[in-house]
């Protein structure tokens, strides 16, 4: 292990402090907690996609020897909990009183004293169901006869939940009436899961002497569960804690609340007891929030020597059965508005339409930043569509177009004003690290010899740190985050934020950061997160944003503590404030570097019988709330190489070069394990991962057997480089980062695919492209991938 | 109930089980050894990888009555006198872990590797490693980690 003074004080690769507990077996994560009495639920949850609900007998379950409790749809209707909201101002069955809606559906709830025998009453729980016909396919979910989903909302008569749209229709549609080209591309945007290797639990204690509810949680955003569960259960909010400790990975799964955590609290309630309740692998697959699910039609229009002009979207959003997306409230397509990329365009319209079919609900999770992971692969695949029709290199048609340093900050035809970049820098260096001209020399040698190698380039623009809250706010609550820093007698520091690590390495780069500001050493400063009672109100992580906004607020955090110490080492030193300067780590007098004094000096002093000067409180303590004035905008050039077996449509992936700009790195050894892990879920998405159903609505990935994630022989060794362009308006110039690589990689992977089939004729595939999906698609007969109908 | 004895990281434990138990939910309910934890429910992801008399099994497929009579090291059982196993320190010094969930079985699944083969290649570890899935780090500073932990030298 790395002694103090070998690590940096500051910003720099820095080992993790999380992992001392971690690779000794000493987290803990949700299962992990034991309390006494602590009782144990279990979910029975619906066989079937869609069917009424004719009755419920629970008798032979609560005449188990162990059961505590059986909770129904009833029960909770009782208690005004049938429904909960969801982020997205829709509603959600907790557990299902009228109708079941999607397979593996909530339906009762049992409390039992150990997890074996709560599964065993499950089975005693009888259930008559009415089938009813479903609706799984998307794009049939408004025909004039689609049975109606949601008849249990008012006025819903239909499977329609919103039309969205970004950008000028009637410039775009001039543009393209002028345009020498116009490539249309229908594509899919398949049905994921993020599947985090720990899958969603909880563990509700309500105590009835004190009134007040404990809930350790598989939460990315604590505070708003929060609030949320005091909107939902009226229990006053200064008597709700919600703990989120170690995470075993999140991904954007865990952060809205799911019947199951509700269950548990209502179990708690009902048997005074605490009560744990932990899904399975393919609960969590079949209930929990999916990713994607986007049908896109895309036209892209130019001229014919590939100035590109203006890209025209449609949208159909499978939303599943229950609108519970999880996004800023004014924007129900997420950020699907930044799908003109990194393009300067004369025009660009988007619309998109929500609907509901009999699937679980879902739609942004996944490091999709809002649907920025569906806004670049469309664009992506347009502009490599775009290459193929003008018959220009993919590379060389996106050198030409990408926006030029001196445009920036840039407003785009849909609204967004990006903060920086120097776009044709990052691409030249991943074109250098592939050597990419002997790429395609190569590629023409083998195409001689009827071999398939496809490469593929992909270059996204993110946009991440949501938000300013005039413009963001989740259920009202505005997207701002808090941050608190106090600096103990002896010199030491805790910071407390309101976001959540789940293995981004918070507890070490929050620290960086505060170091960086203070020059106090990281290992002297405890990030403290996840407990609500201990930490600032703020929205949590997700979409990349802990860095762009909660990062800002540790620096601005400690700007104030440093100021605050600069007060009182002009106490100590009898000078005034502004004869001093600073250095990392001490404040000295101007022209008299002798005299200064360090920061565990002034704490000191800060909390001695030192006079102070009129208005300085004495401690060494501030806070602050971060509201971002914008996001933030990283971007990166990606270039696959792919080998496709043309017998079997096997394709290996054999090089993935990465070049990331998030501006300045605060860990780079963190960034680039960010880095590799999106790399993975991109090529695991590329070409294996998928959610279908067959025509019942039975659900066809709901477990590891069939939903396929990358193993470490999939993955090739990644190839990284880095160009640093920093955000002009972030305190320390960072950029979020970490979904970046799934955002930008899997359109690298499916245009390497399509490259290399392109002598078969082959000019799309939709993912994933599994073997059976590219062998028909060398076929001419393209597979529906979301869809178990041939 | 069935009674069995069972070594687990150094220390002997007798109790009485369901023969339906398994192994992971012995260890962890049971001894409250909660090191280990469980990430699927196919036996596919090898969170609750475990040495079992000398082989490394997922403990989510075993049950616990199997383990009568055995000796189990969980990642609990590794680090001696608080002085890591070498794969622990290489995890860290490589940044081999994120969230942490899958590191106790990947850790468990590399001791064995290199039990068996000292010196491996790249590759070797890819498929040594292929019945743990991770889902932050992309494998490859898992890898170089192995690499280093087996005392070779790791470019980058």
């Amino acid at each position: 292990m790395t002694t103090t003074q070998e690590r940096p004080v500051g910003f720099g690769r820095m080992p993790r402090k999380e992992d001392a507990r971690f690779v000794r077996g000493h987290g803990t994560y949700v299962d992990d907690v034991r309390l006494p009495g602590m009782l144990y639920g279990a979910i029975l949850r619906s066989p079937l996609a869609h069917a009424r609900i004719l009755s419920v007998d629970t008798s032979a379950a609560e005449a188990h020897p162990k059961v505590k409790a059986v909770i129904t749809g009833q029960t909770l209707a009782g208690l005004g909990l049938a429904w909960m909201p969801t982020l997205s101002y829709d509603t959600q069955a907790v557990l299902a009183t009228d109708k079941v809606r999607f397979q593996g559906q909530e339906v009762a709830f049992v409390v039992a004293e150990d997890r074996y025998a709560a599964r065993d009453a499950l089975e005693l729980i009888d259930v008559e169901y009415e089938p009813l016909p479903p609706v799984v396919d998307a794009r049939r979910a408004l025909d004039p006869d689609a049975p109606v989903i949601r008849d249990d909302k008012e006025h819903q008569t239909d499977n329609h939940i919103f039309d969205w749209s970004a950008g000028d229709k009637e410039r775009t549609d001039e543009v393209f009436a002028g345009a020498d080209v116009v490539v249309a591309q229908d594509m899919l945007y398949p049905r994921v899961h993020p599947a985090p290797l720990e899958t969603c639990g909880t563990v509700a204690d309500m105590d009835a002497i004190t009134g007040k509810l404990t809930v350790w949680s598989t939460s990315q955003a604590p505070h708003a569960h929060r609030t949320i569960y005091a909107m939902v259960a009226g229990i006053p909010e200064h008597k709700i804690r919600i703990i989120s400790p170690d995470i075993g990975g999140g991904f954007g799964n865990k952060v809205g609340i799911y019947p199951g955590y509700v269950c548990a609290v209502v179990g708690s309630i009902v048997t005074g007891k605490p009560v744990k309740w932990v899904e399975d692998r393919s609960e969590n697959l079949m209930s929990t929030s999916f990713a994607r699910d986007y049908h896109m039609h895309g036209e892209i229009a130019a001229t014919r020597d590939g100035k590109i002009r203006g890209l025209r979207v449609q949208v159909i959003a499978d939303h599943g059965a229950f609108n519970a997306t999880a996004q800023p409230t004014q924007f129900p397509a997420g950020f699907f508005g930044v799908f003109t990329g990194s393009y300067d365009l004369a025009a660009a319209y988007c619309g998109v339409t929500g609907v509901y079919t009999n699937k679980a609900p879902g739609g942004v999770a996944y490091a999709c930043s809002f649907r920025v992971t569906e806004a670049v692969y469309l664009v992506e695949r347009m502009v490599d569509r775009l290459a193929d029709e003008l018959g220009m290199d993919p590379a060389e048609l996106r050198m030409r177009n990408l926006l030029r340093p001196g445009q920036f900050p840039y407003r785009t035809q849909t609204g967004w004003e990006y903060d920086s970049g120097d776009y044709p820098r990052a691409l030249r260096l991943a074109m250098d690290m592939a050597h990419y001209e002997d790429l395609r020399h190569e590629q023409a040698e083998r195409r001689e010899r009827g071999e398939l190698m496809g490469i593929g380039v992909s270059f996204f623009t993110e946009a991440v740190g949501a938000g300013p809250r005039k413009h963001m706010d989740i259920l009202g609550l505005g997207m701002a985050d808090g941050a608190e820093l106090r600096v103990h007698p002896t010199g030491k520091a805790v910071l407390r934020i309101s976001v959540q690590t789940q293995g981004q390495g918070h507890e070490t780069t929050f620290a960086q950061i505060v170091a960086e500001e203070l020059g106090i050493p990281p290992d002297d400063i405890e990030v403290v997160h996840g407990d609500t009672d201990q930490t600032p109100f703020g929205l949590g992580t997700y979409g990349s944003r802990s860095t762009p906004v909660s990062g800002a607020a540790a620096a601005v955090v400690a700007r104030k503590v440093r100021e605050r110490a600069r007060l009182v080492a002009s106490a100590m030193l009898e000078v005034n404030p502004d004869d001093l300067e600073w250095e990392k780590g001490r404040w000295f007098v101007a022209g008299d570097p002798d005299q200064g004094r360090t920061m565990a000096e002034i704490a000191l002093a800060a909390h001695s019988n030192l006079e102070l000067p009129e208005g300085v409180e004495g401690h060494l303590d501030a806070s602050c709330v971060y509201n971002p004035p914008n996001l933030t905008f990283p971007f990166g050039a990606y270039i696959c190489v792919a080998d496709v077996d043309a017998a079997t449509g096997q394709v290996k992936v054999r090089r993935f070069v990465a070049v990331d700009d998030c501006g300045n790195r605060i860990n780079p050894m963190i960034v680039e394990g960010q880095v590799h892990g999106g790399l993975a879920d991109g090529l695991g998405m590329a070409l294996m991962q998928v959610i279908a159903f067959d025509e019942d609505g039975n659900c066809l990935g709901g477990s590891f057997m069939d939903y396929l994630l990358p193993t470490s022989v999939e993955c090739p060794s990644w190839e990284l480089g880095e160009t640093v362009t920093p955000s002009p308006h972030h305190p320390i110039g960072a950029k979020g980062v970490g979904e970046s690589a799934t955002v930008g990689s899997p359109a690298a992977v499916v245009n390497a695919v399509v490259d290399a089939l392109k002598p078969l004729g082959v000019r799309h595939v939709d993912m994933p492209l599994t073997p059976a999906a590219v062998w028909r698609a060398a076929q001419g007969r393209p597979l529906r991938t979301d869809l178990a109908i041939t | 109930m069935t009674r069995i004895s069972v070594k687990v990281d150094g220390t002997a434990y007798e109790d009485e089980v369901e023969p339906r138990l398994l192994l992971v939910h012995y260890l962890r309910d049971h001894l409250g050894l909660t090191g280990t934890p469980i990430g699927c429910d196919t036996s596919n992801c090898g969170a609750c990888t475990v040495d079992l008399d000398g082989e490394t099994v997922k403990s989510c497929s075993v049950l616990a009555v199997q383990a009568d009579g055995s000796e189990v090291t969980t990642i609990q059982g590794l680090a001696h006198d608080g002085e890591w196993h070498a794969l622990q320190k290489a995890f860290h010094e490589r940044h081999a872990l994120q969230c942490g969930y899958c590191t106790p079985g990947m850790i468990m699944a590399a001791r064995d590797l290199l039990r068996e083969n000292p010196a491996p290649g790249p590759q070797e570890v890819r498929e040594a490693l292929e019945g743990n899935l991770c889902r932050c780090t992309g494998y490859q500073n898992i890898v170089r980690a192995v690499l280093a932990a087996s005392g070779q030298e790791v470019s980058s």
